[in-house]
């Protein structure tokens, strides 16, 4: 397993914010084409974690390694440049706008070279590049309709259309299912699945079932630590993370 | 596409209606028309910062001035030639929005907001502070000094009427048109993404501080052809248009006429502009009247006419 290049690679990463270390030296590797769990506590530092990996958060110390280069300096545009791609834990699309002009600004952004592009993309590649993303997503038939006036559950799935439509080599996803109804998750899913075809996939998530039925390898977080690592039936069994969820 | 037909149509109507406008009107009104073109240029040059990218400055005028200094003080000091001074005008206004973004679009917000408004009245105090230069306080005229333009060796001054109309809309023209084709273009997506969610568009990958730059340049591009343009058909340059009320206009224009609207700076720009010429008439206290307007307007059609027009029943309307 180790003999594969990582992915991704975190060195001691740390988030402090004022006196709070929300992340402590965390180190992390992810390997090409896996799915991978992240799962722990509330404020166990999970989102700030991902939050560093994608930019949004300046880590405090340590190193981001992805595909053999140091990204730790990187903003985020840039680094989605390189095809890291995040959906927001709480939604953030833009409502004022239709579901299609949501996509299209991810679809154009993939379809443009540098700043603002050397060849401005047709709109009709653009329009292909969304039709595909919120097919993918079975929101094909919204793409019209206001952001603000899609059901709870489609906003979610619009947020990943939008990810999905950057092409994304590392696609982190932060609670994805939050929300969902059962039959959504099951379908949520399998798309996931299918997307781990063609991407590396990251999951904060905190319903076990989705864990345990997509991801290769759990990540278990607490306190801005990692707690344990390993495939699913291990950590289901591990002493520490038992004691970690059910009570100290 | 039909969409895209249904507003090319609508825009160019509109040019077309002004063109012949000019035939219909009384020479009052053929002036006045004139003034708001240019105005409406300027405001449209606002609103696509305001609109489009979602930043409100206080500061507008400082581009506005620059266009019209840009542009007057080399004709009244070297008697450049009218084309040569309107370029010099716009390259100042280009010029100064580019430098201003540098410094102020590291903020945003009410801060950006009062950081223009700096900046826009210490443009408005150098040029008092300079009066020997600038000749600010008093203002200068340009008719003696500037050669009319020349079309098949007829001269064409810009005193006459159709002259002075023409020009004006062909501004108005080059900025409407600048306007519409920034709102379709994928710089327009991008723009109205930083609008709507600043930070989900930077983690889609896009640079929003040098889209904002560019928004910038094109709105002071915009604000500085119209002063440039004012100064010469109106043969006037006076410090008076750098002032703060000077900025405050072209945001009451746009609010009226519809934020984010390609045509609601026209609407906004002639409506006020009316309205402060009819009141006037009657009492001097006409600011009474433009602040009861606003307030009705923030109350009844926070989406200014257009906005509403749009939201109700022409949601194809850019």
């Amino acid at each position: 397993m180790a003999a594969v290049a990582p992915l991704l690679a975190t060195q001691a990463l740390s988030k402090h914010f004022g006196g709070l270390a929300a992340v402590r030296e965390v180190s992390l590797e992810i390997q090409p084409g896996e799915i991978r769990a992240i799962i722990g506590p509330n404020g166990a530092g999970k989102t700030t974690l991902v939050g560093m990996i994608c930019g949004r958060h300046v880590p405090s110390s340590g190193r981001i390694i992805y595909r053999g280069s140091e990204i730790t300096a990187l903003r985020p545009w840039q680094r989605l440049r390189l095809g890291i791609a995040y959906t927001f834990q709480v939604t953030s699309i833009y409502k004022g706008l239709t579901c299609y002009e949501n996509v299209a600004l991810p679809a154009q952004r993939a379809l443009m070279r540098g700043f603002v592009s050397r060849l401005v993309p047709g709109e009709t590649a653009v329009a292909q590049r969304v039709r595909a993303a919120l097919d993918a997503v079975g929101l094909a038939d919204l793409a019209g309709q206001r952001a603000d006036e899609l059901a709870y559950g489609h906003q979610r799935l619009l947020e990943l259309a939008m990810a999905l439509a950057t092409g994304p080599q590392l696609l982190i996803l932060d609670e994805p299912t939050q929300g969902l109804a059962e039959g959504e998750i099951a379908a949520l899913c399998a798309l996931l699945r299918r997307v781990a075809e063609q991407a590396t996939v990251l999951l904060i998530e905190h319903n076990m079932q989705v864990v345990l039925a997509l991801a290769r390898r759990v990540t278990v977080m607490d306190a801005g630590e990692i707690l344990a690592e390993g495939t699913p039936a291990e950590i289901e069994r591990d002493p520490a993370v038992q004691k970690a969820y059910l009570g100290r | 596409m039909s969409a895209g037909r249904r507003i090319l149509a609508l825009h160019l109507g509109v040019l077309a209606a002004l063109l012949v406008l000019q035939f219909a009107l009384p020479p009052y009104h053929h002036t006045n028309v004139a003034r708001i073109l240019v105005l409406a240029g300027y405001a449209i040059g606002y609103n696509v910062l305001l609109g489009y990218t979602g930043l409100m400055s206080l500061g507008h005028a400082m581009f506005f001035a620059a266009g019209m200094y840009g542009a007057g003080l080399p004709v009244y000091y070297f008697g450049v030639g009218a084309p040569l001074a309107f370029a010099l005008g716009l390259a100042s206004g280009i010029g100064l929005a580019l430098v201003f973004g540098l410094m102020a679009l590291r903020t945003s917000g009410p801060s950006f907001l009062i950081v223009s408004l700096m900046f826009g009245q210490a443009l408005f105090l150098t040029l008092l502070y300079f009066n020997d230069v600038t000749l600010g306080d008093q203002g200068f005229i340009l008719s003696a000094k500037l050669a009319p333009l020349e079309l098949g060796g007829r001269p064409l001054g810009f005193h006459e009427p159709g002259v002075k109309y023409n020009v004006a809309l062909a501004i108005f023209a080059a900025c409407l048109a600048a306007a519409l084709a920034l709102r379709l273009s994928a710089l327009g997506r991008v723009l109205i993404g930083i609008r709507e969610n600043e930070e989900r568009t930077r983690l889609l990958g896009y640079d929003s501080f040098r889209y904002k730059l560019v928004a910038l340049g094109v709105s002071g591009a915009l604000a500085s052809a119209a002063g440039a343009g004012y100064a010469l058909l109106f043969s006037y340059v006076g410090a008076t248009f750098a002032s703060i009320l000077f900025s405050i206009y072209p945001l009451l224009w746009t609010l009226l006429g519809g934020v984010g609207t390609v045509l609601g700076p026209l609407l906004g720009t002639a409506l006020m502009f009316y309205l402060v010429d009819t009141v006037s008439g009657v009492t001097s206290s006409y600011l009474l009247f433009v602040g009861a307007a606003l307030v009705a307007l923030v109350l009844w059609f926070p989406q200014g006419i257009l906005g509403t027009v749009r939201s109700r029943w022409l949601p194809w309307l850019p």
